[in-house]
C-alpha cells in the first residue's frame, strides 16, 4: 500500500514534532532524573494539542478517527526518537478497547478524556513471563475481580484500568479503578528505562463491558499492529545511525565501510528494515479493511518486527565496536527498547505460534 | 460501464470462448511449459491453438506494440488479462528468453528494422531464443567475458565459447554478448549481437546438473559469421543492454517458488508427511520455522508490491532488483529444504514412480541455483551495499 495525502501530511507533521520535542535525549534525561512520572509531560500536551491522543478515537467523542494506519505512522516516529509517551496504552490500547466493546456511559465517560489528555489508560492482561492472554489466572466473580497483573504500562500514572480477567467463560475486559480498595500498584521501571507496573487485584470493584471479549482481542491486535511499525521506525533509525557510522569510522587506515564483510551484513540488515516497514503498513491497513486475513498479517508483522528490532539492535552495538557498549552512545537504548518492544503483547515464538494455527498447521 | 470494465467483459467473454479446456488445466510439471519455436513438438492440439489464438489477438506479448505482433494493452489492460486468465487458471500460451529477455531489450535499444524482423516471430511463437552471457571464465565477473566478434569488413566473425545457456539445444536464435574491441577496458568493448543458431560453427553440448536434469549448456562457437545488422544498441555498447536487461529479469522474480511448491502452502503439505497433533504439526521445531518462513515470505510480498508500487509512479526500481533478486531466491531456498525436512525419507525416493522419478528432491536440488544464476546472492549485496546504501568501495 502506498500513503495517501492525508496520511503522507501526518507523518511529516509528527517526524518533526518528535524530533523537536521528543528525541532519545528526552528519554535520557527522565531516566536520569527518577522522573515520578516517567513519560514525557511537555510532548504528551503537545501530541494532545495535535489532535494524536484522539487518532483512534471516533469523532462523536471528540476524536479524529485516523485509524490504525495513522497510528502506525506516529508509532514509528516514537521508535525512531524512542519519545517516551502513553500513546501505546492510552491511545491505542485503550481507545481501541473502549470504542470497541464499552457501554455507551463507559464510552461517553472515558474516550472524549483520552482525547483531551485528561485521563490515562492502562491495559492489564500478563500474569507471568509470556504473554498469555486466552489462559488467565486472574477472576472475575460477583461484581469483583481477584488477580495479580504484571508489565501493565503506565499502570502507575494510569486513570483507568482495563484489567483482562476470566468469568469462566473465557478471557474479557473489565474496568478498574486504580484507587479502588483492594488494588496494589508497584512501579516497575523496566530495561528500556519505560513505565510498567505490577498490580494486585484483592476482591476490587469491576464494571463488564458490553463485549469485553471483543475489546480485549481486538485491542491487542490494534497493539500489536502499532507496535510493530514501532519497531519498524526503531530499527530503520538504527540502521540509518549505523550506516552512518561505517561511513566516517576509520580503521586500518580506511573507512570500516569498505570491508565486505560488514557491507553484506548492513545490506541485508537494511533489506529486513525495509521489509519489516512495508509489512506493518499492510498489516495495519489490512486492519482499518477489516481483510480476512488482517489477523495473520498481524501476527506476521509483529513477529517479523520484534525479529528485526533485535537484529537491528544487535547489529547496530556490534558495528559501532567498544562505544556502542557506552552508557554515554545512545544506540545502547535501541537495544533495549527492541527487547521490551519485541516482547510485549507476545514475542516473536507467541506470534509464530498463532500464525501457524491460523495456516491450519 | 467504464472502458476498463468493458475491456474485463469482452476478455472474459473471448477466453471463455478461446481458451481450450484442456488449457486450463493445472501446470503438473515442465514439460507442460509451450516454448514454441521451430523445433517444438506440440503436447496437444490445445496446445497448438490456444498458442495461436492468443498470438493472433498479440496477447502471447500483451503490452508490446501492436505493430510488432503485440497486444497493445495498457498496464491496466494487461492486468486485467492476467486476472481473467488466472481466474479460468488459463495457461500461459508460451514463453521463452524472447519474452521475457530479448524482446525488451529490443523495444528498449533495437532499431526499428531489428524490431520488425524479430518481434513477430516471437508472438507468434515461432522462434526461440536463448542467452548467451556467461563463459567459463566469465560468471560472477560477466564483463571480463572472452569470446571474440572480428569485423571482416561484411560481417563478424565469432570465436569462443558460452557456458550456462540455458537450453541451448532446443533455441533457435541466441542473443549472445560478445566482444568487438579488444583494446578498450573491460566493460567499453562488448558488443549485443544476434544470430541463428544453425550458422555453421555453432555447437551445443548439455550440461547434466546436481538435479539430474539438463537445462543448460555448454555453447561453443568455431569461426560462426554474423551480419553487421544484427547488433543491438550501438557497437561497444552491448554492456548498457546488458544491464538493463540483468535487471530486468532480477525485477521479474517474485520469490514465488516453481513447480511443485507453486501454489501450495507449506504448513498444510507438511502435516500430510509428518502428522498433526491437537491441531498442530507434530513437529513442533518444523512448524515454527515453517511460520518463520511464511512470514518472511509476507514481509517480502509486501516489499515487492511497495516497489512495484513505486515503480507504476515512475520512481523506478534501479538497485532494489538486487534486494529482490537476493531476497527471493534465498527465501526459495529455504523453502525446499523445508520441503524435504517435511517430507523426510518419502522425499528422497530418486527411482521411484511414488516420487515421479525424484521430482521432490531434484527441484530442492535445482534451487540451489537460484542464488548463483542471474546474478549470485554475494554479488546482489555487493550492488545493494554500494548503490542503494552508498557504502564506499575497497
Amino acid at each position: 500500500m502506498r500513503l495517501n495525502d492525508e496520511q503522507q501530511m501526518l507523518q511529516d507533521s509528527v517526524a518533526r514534532l518528535m524530533a523537536d520535542k521528543g528525541p532519545v535525549s528526552r528519554l535520557r534525561e527522565l531516566r536520569d532524573n527518577r522522573d515520578e512520572k516517567g513519560y514525557d509531560q511537555p510532548l504528551w500536551q503537545a501530541m494532545v494539542e495535535a489532535g494524536l491522543t484522539g487518532i483512534l478515537v471516533p469523532e462523536e467523542h471528540g476524536g479524529i478517527a485516523f485509524g490504525l494506519v495513522g497510528a502506525g505512522l506516529v508509532a514509528q516516529e516514537i521508535g525512531r526518537n524512542l519519545s517516551v509517551t502513553p500513546f501505546l496504552s492510552t491511545a491505542v490500547l485503550g481507545a481501541t478497547a473502549l470504542s470497541t466493546g464499552a457501554t455507551a456511559e463507559q464510552q461517553s465517560q472515558w474516550l472524549p478524556a483520552i482525547a483531551e489528555g485528561t485521563a490515562l489508560v492502562a491495559l492489564a492482561v500478563d500474569e507471568g513471563a509470556k504473554h498469555r492472554p486466552d489462559n488467565l489466572s486472574t477472576r472475575y466473580e460477583g461484581g469483583k475481580i481477584s488477580g495479580d497483573k504484571l508489565l501493565v504500562l503506565d499502570g502507575h500514572v494510569a486513570d483507568l484500568l482495563l484489567v483482562a480477567a476470566t468469568d469462566g467463560s473465557g478471557s474479557a475486559l473489565y474496568l478498574v479503578d486504580p484507587k479502588a480498595s483492594g488494588v496494589t500498584i508497584e512501579r516497575t521501571i523496566m530495561v528500556d528505562s519505560r513505565n510498567a507496573a505490577r498490580i494486585r487485584f484483592d476482591n476490587v470493584d469491576a464494571e463488564p463491558m458490553a463485549d469485553g471479549a471483543a475489546a480485549l482481542q481486538t485491542a491487542l491486535r490494534a497493539g500489536r499492529a502499532v507496535l510493530a511499525a514501532e519497531l519498524a521506525g526503531l530499527s530503520r533509525e538504527v540502521f540509518e545511525r549505523t550506516l552512518g557510522y561505517l561511513k566516517e569510522r576509520k580503521q586500518f587506515g580506511r573507512l570500516i565501510g569498505t570491508f565486505q564483510a560488514l557491507q553484506h551484513r548492513a545490506a541485508q540488515l537494511m533489506i529486513d528494515v525495509t521489509m519489516t516497514e512495508a509489512l506493518a503498513l499492510q498489516a495495519l491497513d489490512a486492519c482499518d479493511n477489516n481483510a480476512d486475513d488482517a489477523d495473520a498479517q498481524v501476527f506476521a508483522a509483529k513477529g517479523k518486527a520484534a525479529r528485526t528490532a533485535l537484529l537491528a539492535g544487535q547489529e547496530g552495538v556490534q558495528m559501532h565496536g567498544g562505544i556502542g557498549m557506552t552508557d554515554e552512545f545512545d544506540i545502547g537504548f535501541f537495544l533495549k527498547r527492541a527487547r521490551a518492544g519485541g516482547e510485549t503483547l507476545g514475542d516473536a515464538n507467541f506470534c509464530a505460534d498463532r500464525f501457524a494455527t491460523l495456516g491450519g498447521y | 460501464m467504464s472502458d476498463l470494465e468493458q475491456f474485463r467483459a469482452e476478455t472474459r467473454e473471448w477466453l471463455q470462448a478461446n481458451c481450450p479446456e484442456e488449457m486450463r488445466q493445472p501446470v503438473r510439471g515442465p514439460e507442460d511449459h509451450c516454448w514454441g519455436g521451430r523445433k517444438w513438438q506440440f503436447q496437444s492440439d490445445a496446445q497448438r491453438v490456444w498458442m495461436e489464438r492468443m498470438a493472433e489477438k498479440g496477447w502471447t506479448a500483451p503490452q508490446w506494440p501492436q505493430e510488432y505482433g503485440g497486444g497493445g494493452l495498457t498496464p491496466e489492460q494487461a492486468a486485467i488479462l492476467d486476472e481473467e486468465m488466472k481466474r479460468i487458471n488459463a495457461r500461459t500460451p508460451v514463453s521463452n528468453f524472447g519474452f521475457w529477455m530479448l524482446g525488451p531489450a529490443l523495444l528498449k535499444f533495437g532499431s526499428d528494422e531489428l524490431k520488425r524482423k524479430h518481434l513477430p516471430p516471437i508472438c507468434r511463437g515461432e522462434i526461440r531464443w536463448c542467452q548467451g552471457y556467461s563463459e567459463p571464465n566469465a560468471g560472477s565477473d560477466l564483463a571480463s567475458l572472452q569470446t571474440r566478434a572480428e569485423d571482416k569488413g561484411d560481417h563478424f566473425l565469432v570465436n569462443g565459447q558460452k557456458i550456462w545457456t540455458s537450453y541451448a539445444d532446443k533455441a533457435d536464435w541466441i542473443f549472445c554478448l560478445v566482444r568487438t574491441d579488444p583494446n578498450a577496458t573491460k566493460h567499453n568493448g562488448i558488443s549485443f549481437v544476434l544470430f541463428d543458431m544453425e550458422t555453421p560453427g555453432v555447437t551445443t553440448r548439455p550440461i547434466e546438473l546436481i538435479s539430474g536434469e539438463s537445462p543448460f549448456c555448454e555453447t561453443f562457437f568455431d569461426d560462426v559469421k554474423v551480419e553487421k545488422d544484427a547488433v543491438v544498441g550501438e557497437l561497444n555498447r552491448g554492456w548498457d543492454v546488458a544491464k538493463y536487461l540483468l535487471t530486468h529479469e532480477r525485477n521479474n522474480i517474485g520469490g514465488e517458488p516453481p513447480g511443485y511448491l507453486k501454489g501450495r502452502a507449506l504448513g498444510p503439505l507438511a502435516a500430510e508427511h509428518v502428522g498433526t497433533e491437537n491441531g498442530k504439526l507434530a513437529d513442533s521445531a518444523l512448524r515454527a520455522d515453517i511460520a518463520r518462513l511464511e512470514t518472511d515470505h509476507m514481509a517480502f510480498r509486501a516489499l515487492v508490491a511497495k516497489v512495484r508500487a513505486e515503480a507504476e509512479a515512475g520512481e523506478g526500481v534501479g538497485a532494489l532488483s538486487a534486494v529482490l533478486k537476493y531476497y527471493g531466491t534465498e527465501l526459495n531456498k529455504r523453502r525446499y529444504e523445508l520441503m524435504m525436512d517435511a517430507m523426510g525419507a518419502e522425499g528422497l525416493e530418486w527411482e521411484s514412480e511414488r516420487t515421479q522419478g525424484g521430482m521432490f528432491a531434484s527441484e530442492w536440488l535445482r534451487s540451489k541455483g537460484n542464488s548463483i544464476e542471474g546474478g549470485t546472492s554475494e554479488v546482489m549485496l555487493g550492488i545493494v551495499s554500494k548503490r542503494v546504501l552508498g557504502l564506499p568501495d575497497a
